[in-house]
């Protein structure tokens, strides 16, 4: 099967790869370019574990292809701290308790990010269902839903 | 080393440090088994049988081998004979010998240079099989003419004139119980089943295999206990122990479904065979089809009770399979069965039985939960029957310390009768219930475990503290030791590492479970720390001149005594640690033991559902998760074993189940269709921590992994009973039962 | 398996109608790309329909109706507000299917030539009465949503065409649409049934309705007797009976591991009557 060259733009910078037209985003990202960060749960778009946003908006990369990324701006969990400054989202999971195994952490934090984006101020309903895609096995979701809160409160808040 | 009765103040347990691996594991940094990649690495894909039963005739792979980029294929042949045991089966599980025992079931394998091609080439593999006659069912494969698994296969305790299929048979209790059901004023008998559940970690099995042409392995995978794996895969393989080096990754869920193997053999062999490294990572339908679901069980329950509550007798007749293997976990359900009862009259009997379905493996509280569904359904009846609170029941007849257990030892201090006071006391006992809502109350149990521990506490040169540990971290675990290790030896929990080791590095170590981990190898690195402590002092004492004995280990600092000891300035663990070159050399503390103080932990959860009448859907509207811990070194880790104990328990009570066709291939293996809950299915879970002290621990650690699965079962069950006036005796209690239910 | 990014509806079509293998389109692959992985299609060609231009736009016509573009994902359907406003049931069983992940990507035509009588969309569009542009070798022709579906994973497609663009009707006055469909846990789950209800009234008397039912035959269908029973009431307790019977009546339903048929039968009667109570209450403007 011929390969197919594609230029992309991850987590702000230049990306180009080869890749077979068959291969997923998330093969790509995790085989061909180094970033492991986005995990595969299941290949099937449900279990959100391998969340990435393309030009913003929110997908599981497992239901995208390799090839699709042509010219888009993909964004993963390795770009969402800056330097080392962890997105409030980050460290309210930690702060709170919101990861036991963390498999699920890097899809659900993508996730839950696009979601404050959209909406800095859910409710719990809110995030329990835009996360409904996103399953945690460990934790029964309190305590992430718990620190999605108070980030979004922080953030809200400008502490 | 008993718990330590003047210890009542902590200065570090009890607190909600970050965690060491947060950091990684928030950025993406974190590797678990699929994230590791070698020099010229290959990948595995495995061929699997599409049959629920079949004899392998033929294994033609020659149009795979012939792919461009395909460099081995496996099939049985690739490994040795000889495997006795549980190895045997072991080995027959990861790869099929002469038959195919169920849906799923590994035949061959091949390696290729990527991922999609080794999947083609597993595809181009050409088995030929013979199809056999199946069975899926316990009770089915338990009766005359059901299709026999494996001749042979019983061992001595199961009585003649069995079906071959039943392989074990457990019998014990005590007292009289037909004398205990004489007594009582009702008796009620019924029979409950349960389901098969899968695990559900969401980070499929993943390792990644080198064996060189010396014979030599490393391996390095996503599991719980790596000398486990080690010990395993060296059987599979025929080679020494020793000869294999397994370092564990970050590991993304067990529940018990990663203390033992299923690819890693495999992945070693295509290595020997291919001299390439080997990655093998499952898709989410090979996790769900040949990975360890629980077992499925069918189960019979007789209970006395006096008009007051009393109760006088208990009888469990349970029927579990666990697959095409012996070991379905029916000697653990029994013992669990009746735990939280003092009862005088109580006898068990259990049938391990063989099917056409993968072989089980643990999942978390093996046995019990399906113990608890049928025992708590039934007492939540009776209470019905009788008109009497299942709460004040429970309490009437709870096990305490001094019981004679219903599995026979009598029990230490349990904390039992604590849960359900804490949850009487608790405001969900009494809140208001809404149109449609039902409550259910019910009580689990889990034994815990201590296992093989072997622990090493190395202090630095600047006084701080390196732990390694043998048991991976699953949910939080390195906290919890470096906090133990920091309380200890009076340092900063910021100065402690907690490193989980490979195979080489320490003596063996049990897995990651039994709910073992904080217990054990907590344990294990208090006594570390106090070998530590002991050579801190002796330094000390050859510095002030004075005898060791004179002197203590406070606040992470060597003091003399007393008065009489001298006067002396205290010395840091820094300062000693600068200085431990010229004074004696490197300071350590090691400790290793099969720990049997362990303790267990009951729990008593209450639940409320809304049942929609016209639909049976049910919603979990409120849930409160009590139990012991013991001593609950970091709580927030506490809460959260509570919490995703009760979802998992949620899951199996309402909609997870694996369904097998006619055809006895399974019909549901992706998450579309095997439905574990999601966040919007929840409600927030709100927990009771209880410490009553584990007699067996320095700090009275119990373990608290596994019992919060255990109640769920029945408390949902109990209040969808409650809202509908419907009794549901088969879990799970999807929309179609309950609505059939409702409608007669 | 050939990739190809057409940039015009005429080289798509040339392209699928040229080809010798198997051929797939490619909008949000939502499908698709489980379907390959899986191994339950291998397509020789995979036409990604995404930079063909229009593809991605919703247009309000001067009827008052909408043209919405093949590649519109569920999630831009729920962000255009005034679409929501005219048409939520349709938009909201868009938004049912799969995760926030899933809508970021799927569409209303690629769950359509799925062809799965569970599809969420297609009850909803059938109710709304919605057409579709379809092109091919030979031309183009307008054909209503409830023609496309022939059998479970089959529809009226001929070699080489594909949908070019989605019609929904314009709202007008006094109207009102919903769809609810029933699932086990309260999302990521497959329809055991679905039921879309459109209605117009004059004051409280419904004088249109279509009603559509999913999950529970082959296809998903127009029910014209359920429809029957809601015209000239004012959804009183016995025009939801009738309803309900109706429904049930329509039923065809199979017993697999997502309902049995009985259950899937009485379902149908509850949905139909709960989306006609929330379609009635949106047609007299009472609720959005």
């Amino acid at each position: 099967m011929s390969l197919v060259h594609v230029t992309t733009k991850v987590n702000g910078d230049e990306a180009e790869f080869l890749c077979e037209p068959r291969e997923t985003l998330l093969d790509v990202l995790r085989d061909r370019l180094g970033l492991t960060g986005s995990k595969e749960g299941c290949g099937t778009g449900d279990c959100g574990a391998c969340s990435v946003t393309i030009d913003g908006r929110l997908v599981s990369s497992c239901l995208v292809l390799g090839v699709e990324a042509e010219g888009k701006e993909i964004a993963t969990i390795e770009g969402m701290a800056q330097g080392e400054a962890l997105h409030p989202l980050q460290r309210k999971f930690i702060e709170h308790a919101a990861l036991q195994c963390g498999f699920c952490t890097p899809g659900i934090l993508v996730a839950a990010k696009s979601l404050l984006e959209k909406d800095p101020d859910p409710s719990e309903e809110d995030i329990r269902y835009w996360l409904a895609g996103n399953l945690c096995r460990c934790t029964g979701y309190d305590k992430i839903v718990r620190a999605v809160q108070d980030a979004a409160k922080e953030m809200r808040e400008g502490v | 080393m008993a718990f330590d009765q003047e210890k009542d103040q902590f200065r570090v347990l009890g607190t909600r440090p970050d965690r060491p691996d947060g950091l990684d594991k928030v950025t993406g940094k974190a590797r678990y088994g699929a994230d590791m990649s070698a020099s010229g690495m290959l990948h595995g894909a495995i061929v699997r049988s599409p049959h629920a039963h079949a004899r392998i005739v033929k294994i033609d792979a020659s149009k795979a081998l012939a792919m461009k980029g395909v460099k081995a294929v496996v099939t049985r042949a690739d490994f040795p004979d000889g495997q006795k045991g549980e190895d045997w089966n072991i080995m027959e599980n990861c790869m099929a010998g002469e038959r195919a025992l169920y849906d799923g079931h590994a035949v061959a394998a091949v390696a290729a240079t990527t991922p999609w091609l080794a999947r083609d080439a597993a595809k181009a593999v050409e088995v030929e099989y013979e199809i056999l006659p199946h069975v899926t069912d316990v009770d089915k494969a338990m009766q005359d003419g059901a299709p026999v698994i494996r001749e042979g296969a019983a061992n001595y305790s199961v009585p003649e004139g069995m079906h071959p299929n039943v392989v074990r048979f457990i019998e014990f209790g005590h007292g009289d119980v037909e004398k205990g059901f004489e007594e009582a004023d009702v008796v009620m008998e019924n029979s409950y089943t349960t389901e098969a559940t899968h695990q559900g970690y969401i980070e499929p099995h993943a390792c990644l295999a080198q064996m060189g042409s010396d014979g030599r392995g490393e391996l390095w995978c996503c599991t719980q206990g790596h000398w486990f794996v080690r010990r395993m895969s060296a059987a599979c393989l025929g080679i020494e122990v020793s000869k294999l080096r397994v370092t564990p990754s970050e590991i993304g869920g067990g529940f018990g479904g990663k203390t033992t193997v299923f690819i890693d053999p495999v992945a070693l062999a295509l290595s020997r065979k291919a001299d390439r490294p080997v990655k093998i990572v499952m898709s989410r339908e090979e996790v769900l089809r040949a990975t360890g679901p629980t077992a499925a069980a069918s189960m019979d329950v007789k209970i006395g009770m006096t008009k007051d509550g009393k109760m006088t007798a208990g009888k469990a007749v349970f029927r579990m399979t666990g697959g095409a293997f012996p070991m379905a976990p029916v000697d653990s359900a029994l013992a669990c069965a009746f735990a939280c009862y003092d009862l005088e009259n109580v006898q068990h009997e259990g049938y391990d039985v063989m099917s056409n379905r993968p072989k089980q493996a643990a999942y978390r509280a093996p046995g019990s939960p399906m113990a608890a569904f049928a025992v708590e359904s039934l007492v939540d009846e009776m209470c019905r029957e009788l008109k009497l609170d299942p709460l004040e029941v429970r309490l009437k007849n709870a096990a305490k310390e001094g019981t004679k257990s219903s599995a026979g030892p009598t029990y230490p201090r349990i904390g039992l009768v604590e849960t359900l006071e804490a949850a009487k006391a608790h405001p969900h006992f009494t809140a208001p219930l809404g149109p449609n809502q039902g409550r259910g109350i019910a009580s689990g149990y889990w034994m815990n475990w201590g296992g093989e521990t072997s622990v090493s506490l190395a202090l630095s040169e600047d006084g701080t503290v390196t732990v390694s540990v043998g048991t991976p971290d699953i949910g939080g675990s390195r906290a919890s030791v470096a906090m133990m290790a920091a309380e200890a030896l009076g340092v900063e929990y910021e100065d402690v590492r907690v490193n989980v080791v490979e195979t080489g590095a320490l003596g063996v170590n049990e897995p990651t479970h039994g709910s073992r981990a904080t217990f054990a190898t907590g344990l294990a690195t208090i006594e570390a720390a106090t070998q530590a402590k002991k050579t801190l002092c002796e330094r000390a004492a050859a510095k002030w001149g004075i005898d060791a004995e004179a002197v203590i280990w406070e606040d992470g600092c060597a003091k003399p005594s007393g008065p009489n000891a001298g006067e002396f300035p205290p010395l840091s663990i820094g300062e000693i640690c600068a200085k431990m070159g010229r004074t004696g050399g490197p300071i350590s503390g090691h400790f290793e033991a099969t720990p049997m103080g362990f303790g267990g932990s009951f729990g008593t959860h209450i639940v409320d559902v809304e049942v929609d009448p016209e639909t049976g859907h049910t919603s979990v509207v409120r849930y409160t998760v009590v139990q012991d811990a013991g001593k609950a070194i970091h709580p927030s880790y506490v809460e959260g074993q509570f919490q995703g104990g009760a979802a998992q328990g949620i899951g199996w009570a309402l909609n997870e189940e694996y369904i097998y066709g006619e055809d006895g291939r399974l019909q549901n293996p992706i998450f579309l269709d095997y439905r574990v809950p999601v966040a919007s299915d929840l409600p927030m879970i709100d927990t009771v921590i209880v410490e009553v002290p584990n007699p067996g621990h320095p700090y009275g650690v119990r373990g608290v992994g596994e019992t919060g699965i255990t109640p769920p079962l029945p408390a949902i069950a109990n209040a969808v009973a409650d809202a509908t006036g419907q009794r549901l005796r088969g879990l799970p209690v999807s929309p179609p039962k309950i609505l059939a239910a409702i409608k007669g | 398996m050939r990739y190809h990014k057409p940039a015009s509806f005429a080289q798509a079509i040339d392209i699928a109608s040229t080809s010798e293998g198997i051929t797939r389109f490619l909008a949000g692959g939502t499908d698709v790309l489980v379907q390959l992985r899986a191994d339950i299609v291998s397509p020789d060609d995979l036409i990604d329909i995404k930079h063909i231009s229009g593809v991605r736009e919703i247009t309000k016509r001067a009827d008052g109706g909408y043209d919405i573009g093949i590649a519109v994902s569920g999630a831009e359907m729920s962000e255009d507000d005034v679409l929501m406003a005219d048409w939520p049931g349709l938009v909201e069983a868009m938004d049912l299917i799969g995760s926030t992940q899933v809508q970021g990507r799927a569409t209303l035509v690629g769950n359509l030539c799925n062809a799965s009588p569970a599809a969420d969309s297609v009850p909803a569009m059938i109710a709304a009465g919605v057409t579709l542009t379809v092109e091919g070798p030979t031309g183009a022709r307008e054909v209503a949503v409830e023609d496309i579906p022939t059998g479970p994973g089959k529809t009226a497609l001929e070699k080489g065409e594909m949908i070019t663009k989605v019609h929904v009707p314009a709202r007008g006055e006094n109207a009102g649409d919903a769809y609810l469909r029933f699932i086990p846990r309260t999302e990521m789950d497959i329809a055991v049934v679905g039921c879309g209800v459109n209605l117009r009234l004059e004051g409280d008397t419904i004088t249109e309705a279509r009603v559509a039912l999913g999950a529970v035959a082959p296809v998903a269908a127009l029910v014209p007797e359920a429809a029957k029973a809601l015209i000239g009431t004012t959804l009183d307790e016995a025009a939801l009976a009738a309803l309900a019977k109706a429904a049930q009546e329509a039923c065809n339903p199979i017993d697999d591991k997502r309902g049995t048929i009985a259950f899937r039968t009485d379902v149908a009667g509850v949905l139909a009557q709960r989306a006609a109570k929330i379609a009635y209450a949106r047609a007299k403007g009472e609720t959005k």
